[in-house]
C-alpha cells in the first residue's frame, strides 16, 4: 500500500522515473519543457537519483543522447512536449527503428503557428507513425502507475521499443492531484534492473544502425512492425503484474456507462473526467449515452474497441488535434479504419475540440451527443464537426 | 529474393555482430573513375595512403601504395592530394 499525498502530476512522473532507478536522463531544460526534468535534474544534484543527467542544446540532441546511453544498456528517460517533440521527430524514428526503449512523458500541447503553449493533442498525433508504444493518462495516478510501467514494457525482451506516455499539457501536467506514492522497496520488487540485449561494448562490437539495402530494409521494417504489434501482450501482461503488486487495474481501453449506450463519446487523455460528468447528466435525464476512453494507442486495440462500441447506434469520437484536409481527426479516422471491416457497424461521427487549450465543457459533450443525434437522423456528410467555433 | 533470410531471421533491427563485415562489400563496382599511378613520379610519401577515406590503399612489398579496386570508390581525392601529381584518374571502360 502506497502512502497518499498531493502533488503536481508532472512530479509524479518525476517520482516515478526515480523509483525507476533510470541511469540516464538527457534533456532540453527550458520552454517548452516541463518540471518533469527539472525536478529529475534537481533529483540528481541532490543525490537522490543516481544517474547521468545531460544538458543539451535542443531536443533533437535530447532524444539523439537519448539513443546514445541506450545503445549502451542504460535506462533511459526524457520528456518534452510540443514544439520539442516535433524537433524530435527524425530521432524518434532512430529510436524505434534500432529498438531502443527508451521512456518519454510528453505533456501534450498545441503546435504553432499561431503560437501556443496550451494544450491539445496535435503534437503527439503528429508522431503518430514513428514505431513508438504510446499511452495517454487521464489522472496523475495513472500518470505516476504508467511511467513505471513504461520501463518494464519497453525493457521486455520481446518488446524493446520506445514507449511514450501522454499527459495532457497543464490540464493534467501542472495540476496537483491525490495519488498513492509507492516505495523504493515495492518498485525495486516489481521493476527488474535493465538488461539490455545487445549494447555497444568495444571488448565485444557490433554495428547498431547499419545501412539497410533494399533487400533487407522491407525484412526489417516488418520485424519492428511485428514487435509493436506484438508488444500488446506484453502491455497486458505487466498491467497484470502492476495490478497485482500496486493494486490497481489498467486496460487498453476504459468504458464507462457503455454497455447499452446508443451513443458513445470516445476520446484520449483528461478530458474523460469532463465527459464522465456529462455522461451521468445525461443518463439521468435518460439519455443512453456511455464513453469509451482509449488509454493504449499504439498498438492500437482493434479488437476492445470493436467490442466496446459494437451495440451503439453511433460513436461520438472527439479529436483535439486536426488532420488537416484529411478524415478531420486521428482518433476519428482510425476508429473508422478499425469498424469498417464488420459487417453491423456503429456510425463514426468525428468532432474536433479543445485546440490550443480551449476548455472542452460539460455543455460541449451536452451538444456532442446532441449533434450525433442529429447526424443519426438525417446522415451526415462531413469529415468532422468543430465545437464552439464562432461561424 | 528467395533464398536470402527472411525478417524472422535477420538479428533485431539489422544490427551486425561480427566486427569489420563491411571489408566483404564490393563497394569497387560504384567506381567511374580509377587512381592510376605513375611509379616515375611516386615517391612513396604515403599522403595517398593518409587521405584515402575508405581505407582503399595499401602498401606493398616494394613500399609502393597501391589502390585495394574492391573498395576504391574513385572519388578522386588521392589524386587531388598526391604533391607529386603522380595519380590519374582514368575512365572506367566497360
Amino acid at each position: 500500500m502506497g502512502t497518499r499525498i498531493g502533488l503536481e502530476v508532472s512530479l509524479a512522473v518525476s517520482e516515478a522515473v526515480k523509483l525507476a532507478r533510470a541511469d540516464a536522463v538527457a534533456a532540453y531544460p527550458i520552454t517548452p519543457q516541463t518540471h518533469i526534468v527539472e525536478e529529475l535534474a534537481q533529483m540528481v544534484a541532490d543525490g537522490d537519483l543516481d544517474a547521468e543527467f545531460i544538458m543539451v542544446e535542443s531536443e533533437h540532441s535530447a532524444m539523439s543522447a537519448c539513443c546514445g546511453t541506450a545503445a549502451v544498456g542504460a535506462r533511459t528517460f526524457t520528456a518534452t512536449s510540443s514544439q520539442g517533440l516535433a524537433l524530435m521527430h527524425e530521432m524518434l524514428f532512430i529510436a524505434s527503428g534500432l529498438r531502443f526503449p527508451i521512456v518519454m512523458a510528453i505533456a501534450n500541447r498545441a503546435l504553432s503557428a499561431p503560437l501556443s503553449i496550451w494544450g491539445d493533442q496535435s503534437d503527439v498525433m503528429a508522431e503518430r507513425d514513428a514505431g513508438w508504444i504510446q499511452m495517454f493518462a487521464e489522472t496523475g495516478q495513472e500518470a505516476f502507475d504508467l511511467t513505471l510501467c513504461c520501463f518494464k514494457i519497453a525493457e521486455d525482451k520481446r518488446v524493446l521499443l520506445p514507449t511514450g506516455i501522454n499527459i495532457d499539457g497543464f490540464t493534467l501536467s501542472h495540476v496537483v492531484e491525490p495519488l498513492e506514492m509507492e516505495s523504493q522497496e515495492d518498485v525495486d520488487e516489481w521493476l527488474p534492473t535493465y538488461e539490455p540485449q545487445v549494447i555497444l561494448d568495444p571488448a565485444k562490437p557490433v554495428t547498431i544502425g547499419p545501412v539497410g539495402f533494399p533487400e533487407i530494409y522491407t525484412e526489417i521494417k516488418k520485424q519492428q512492425d511485428m514487435a509493436l504489434r506484438g508488444s500488446y501482450d506484453v502491455v497486458l501482461e505487466v498491467w497484470k503484474s502492476f495490478e497485482e503488486k500496486f493494486g490497481r487495474a489498467y486496460k487498453p481501453i476504459e468504458s464507462y456507462r457503455a454497455d447499452d449506450a446508443e451513443v458513445i463519446i470516445n476520446l484520449i487523455g483528461a478530458i474523460a473526467g469532463t465527459a464522465r460528468i456529462a455522461v451521468d447528466r445525461m443518463r439521468d435525464e435518460g439519455k443512453k449515452v456511455g464513453l469509451v476512453r482509449t488509454r493504449l494507442w499504439r498498438p492500437y486495440p482493434f479488437e476492445d474497441m470493436r467490442k466496446a462500441v459494437a451495440g451503439a447506434k453511433a460513436v461520438a469520437v472527439v479529436d483535439r488535434a486536426l488532420s488537416f484536409g484529411g478524415p478531420g481527426g486521428p482518433i476519428a479516422s482510425e476508429l473508422r479504419s478499425c469498424l469498417y471491416p464488420l459487417e453491423k457497424k456503429p456510425a463514426v461521427v468525428g468532432f474536433i475540440a479543445g485546440l490550443g487549450g480551449r476548455d472542452v465543457t460539460i455543455e460541449d459533450f451536452y451538444t456532442i451527443v446532441a449533434q450525433t443525434e442529429e447526424a443519426l437522423e438525417s446522415g451526415y456528410t462531413d469529415e468532422y464537426k468543430m465545437i464552439g467555433v464562432r461561424e | 529474393m528467395a533464398d536470402k533470410p527472411t525478417w524472422k531471421e535477420y538479428p533485431m533491427a539489422a544490427t551486425i555482430h561480427e566486427p569489420g563485415s563491411a571489408t566483404g562489400q564490393n563497394t569497387g563496382d560504384w567506381r567511374s573513375e580509377r587512381p592510376v599511378r605513375d611509379p616515375e613520379k611516386c615517391d612513396k610519401c604515403g599522403i595517398c595512403w593518409i587521405y584515402c577515406p575508405d581505407a582503399a590503399l595499401f602498401m606493398n612489398e616494394e613500399g609502393f601504395y597501391e589502390v585495394d579496386l574492391y573498395h576504391c570508390k574513385g572519388c578522386g581525392i588521392c589524386a587531388r592530394e598526391c604533391a607529386k601529381g603522380a595519380i590519374s584518374m582514368v575512365e572506367e571502360s566497360e
